[in-house]
């Protein structure tokens, strides 16, 4: 009898699995369980095109639905996995019991909700699915004023589609700059500075209270005991791993379903993949746990690897991009625990710029706004391992070409 | 709406009527190898690069700033190299030929 394998969560690593499954003609069957309605969509579209007054609204599915039908995917929509029984290795979904060979858990992350009073009221939103975008589409119009609670990549994004929208936007952020967890000083400096330009009351070092009921609509009570009054509320707070199942399974989770390098969980038979495990990364000498496109479809691919047998452990190098206006960053690499940061180009609204980070000498990541070339580079750097000099980094007047020759010419010597 | 043929890194010809949207989100609808479009078109993945046929370059045109810098990390890369999510299907692209060139 042919491999049976169980999905549970139809998200971006979900459908790079079958999709690399299919590719290597894989001839076991595919069972893809999926809380939402949808076949897996772009879900980074959701605080970007998905809010944009411009933008297309219709989902755009990661695989075409004939793609599921040509490859035989049984494709569970709208029903949630309950319960993972090891014993008799079989997942309880919508009233049915489904037997696996292997089992990958795609479960995605779910939001880190803040202790805020009023999180239930109607006009309070989270972004994690089409139905959210949908929601917030509807619930403001050009003129709406809307509080967005954390300034980490989506709540900034948030902000961004709404004031194309023509909605007035406040942002509160409890640490004392935006994307503080995410990257250096000088970056978040610029991304205030591009918001404030663009009419947002960003507002730092301010957190949020309570949200309540006014009579105009509504409004949120800051820490100063101040009120900002608002039509809606988007609360972008970050996000923790979606990992309830694999914990009431008893799998070993430690912020996230800890997975090997071949993204097998403490259990032989079940995987995990994306958002919801964690791992331990060979470039960086860590566990990490990613929330990132490139992320959970490198691990689909290790995966597809192993089940397909040809294994190949996981050691891509994270990328990451986001879009707020006319900027877009991009980021090659993870910059946490830096030592050492340099900043080439000067950070203005309309100027392209990256910043460099550094660890013990070693680069660890390049954030790059509006700057390709910068993006190129940093990632040939870290895929060499090099040590690039940060003086001639920050020396626009050395090119970066002349930068990566020298990496490639130390790494030959 | 342009009729547009994909070849692809296996020697198929694909041919998709009617395309709309761009290069890369008709190649992903219509499943044409080589094309994974991971980013959904946002120039940031490299995962659409496909070589534009020669009697075509002058009316797709050149990559763009942002593309080049994607471009710079693949392999495969020519002249006449182009990301499908940064070429946007109009009627003066009917007949179009692109050969896909896949990871
Ligand atoms: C608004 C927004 C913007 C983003 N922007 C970017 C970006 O610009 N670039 C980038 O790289 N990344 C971005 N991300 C992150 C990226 O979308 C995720 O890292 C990626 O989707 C992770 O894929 P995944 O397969 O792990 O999980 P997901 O794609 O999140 O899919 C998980 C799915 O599992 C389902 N599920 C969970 N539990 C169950 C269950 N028990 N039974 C059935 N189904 C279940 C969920 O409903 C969900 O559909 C963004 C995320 C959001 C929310
Ligand atoms: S689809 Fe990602 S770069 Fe074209």
């Amino acid at each position: 009898m042919s491999t049976r394998c169980v999905i549970v969560g139809a998200g971006h690593g979900a459908a790079q699995l079958c999709a690399s499954l299919a590719a290597a003609k894989w001839d076991g069957c595919i069972t893809l369980i999926g809380e939402e309605p949808h076949l897996p969509y772009h879900r980074p579209a959701l605080s970007k095109t998905q809010l944009d007054p411009e933008g297309d609204h219709a989902l755009q599915l990661i695989r075409p639905e004939d793609f599921y039908h040509a490859n035989r995917v049984e494709f569970l929509s709208g029903t949630i996995a309950e319960r993972i029984d090891r014993t008799a290795r079989c997942v309880e979904a919508g009233g049915r019991s489904i037997a696996y060979d292997k089992l990958v858990l795609c479960t995605g992350s779910i939001h880190r909700l803040p202790p805020i009073a009023g999180m239930n009221l109607p006009g309070v939103f989270t972004l994690r699915t089409a139905a959210d975008a949908a929601g917030i589409r509807h619930a403001v119009a050009a003129a709406s004023r809307v509080v967005v609670i954390g300034g980490g990549f989506i709540g900034l994004e948030v902000a961004a589609s709404l004031r194309k929208r023509g909605c007035g936007v406040a942002v509160l952020e409890l640490a004392d700059r935006v994307l503080a967890r995410v990257t250096s000083p000088a970056v978040s400096d610029f991304f205030e500075t591009l918001h404030r330009g663009r009419g947002v009351d960003l507002r730092t070092g301010i957190g949020a209270r309570e949200i309540r009921k006014s009579e105009g609509g509504m409004e949120v009570v800051v820490s100063d005991e101040s009120t900002i009054a608002c039509d809606a509320v988007v609360i972008g707070t970050g996000a923790a791993p979606n990992t309830s199942l694999a914990e009431e399974a008893g799998l070993h989770v430690d912020n996230g379903i800890r997975v090997d390098a071949w993204n097998v969980s403490s259990d032989p038979d079940i995987f995990a993949l994306g958002d919801c495990c964690s791992q331990h990364h060979p470039l960086y000498d860590r566990v990490l746990r990613l929330e990132s496109v490139q992320n959970a479809l490198e691990q689909a691919k290790t995966v597809a690897g192993v089940l397909t047998g040809h294994p190949r452990p996981h050691d891509a190098l994270p990328w990451f991009w986001s879009h707020q206006y006319d900027v877009k960053l991009q980021i090659a690499g993870v910059s946490h625990g830096y030592d050492a940061v340099v900043i080439r180009g000067i950070p203005e609204p309309g100027a392209s710029f990256s910043a460099w980070y550094f660890r013990n000498g070693g680069l660890l990541a390049v954030d790059a706004v509006n700057d390709a070339a910068a993006y190129a580079t940093g990632t040939k750097l870290l895929k060499l391992g090099a040590r690039p000099d940060p003086d001639r980094l920050k020396d626009s007047s050395v090119s970066l070409k002349e930068i990566l020759q020298q990496a490639k010419e130390t790494e030959h010597a | 709406m342009p009729k547009v043929t994909y070849i692809t890194p296996e020697g198929e010809r694909v041919v998709v009527e009617q395309a709309e949207g761009t290069l890369m989100s008709a190649a992903v609808e219509n499943q044409v190898s080589g094309i994974d479009g991971d980013c959904g078109g946002v120039c940031s993945c490299a995962t659409c690069h496909v070589h534009v046929d020669e009697a075509w370059t002058d009316k797709v045109g050149p990559a763009g700033e942002g593309e080049k810098g994607l471009l710079e990390l693949e392999d495969g890369v020519e002249e006449n190299s182009r990301l499908g999510c940064q070429v946007k299907l109009t009627p003066e692209l009917d007949g179009l030929v692109v050969r896909v060139v896949g990871r």
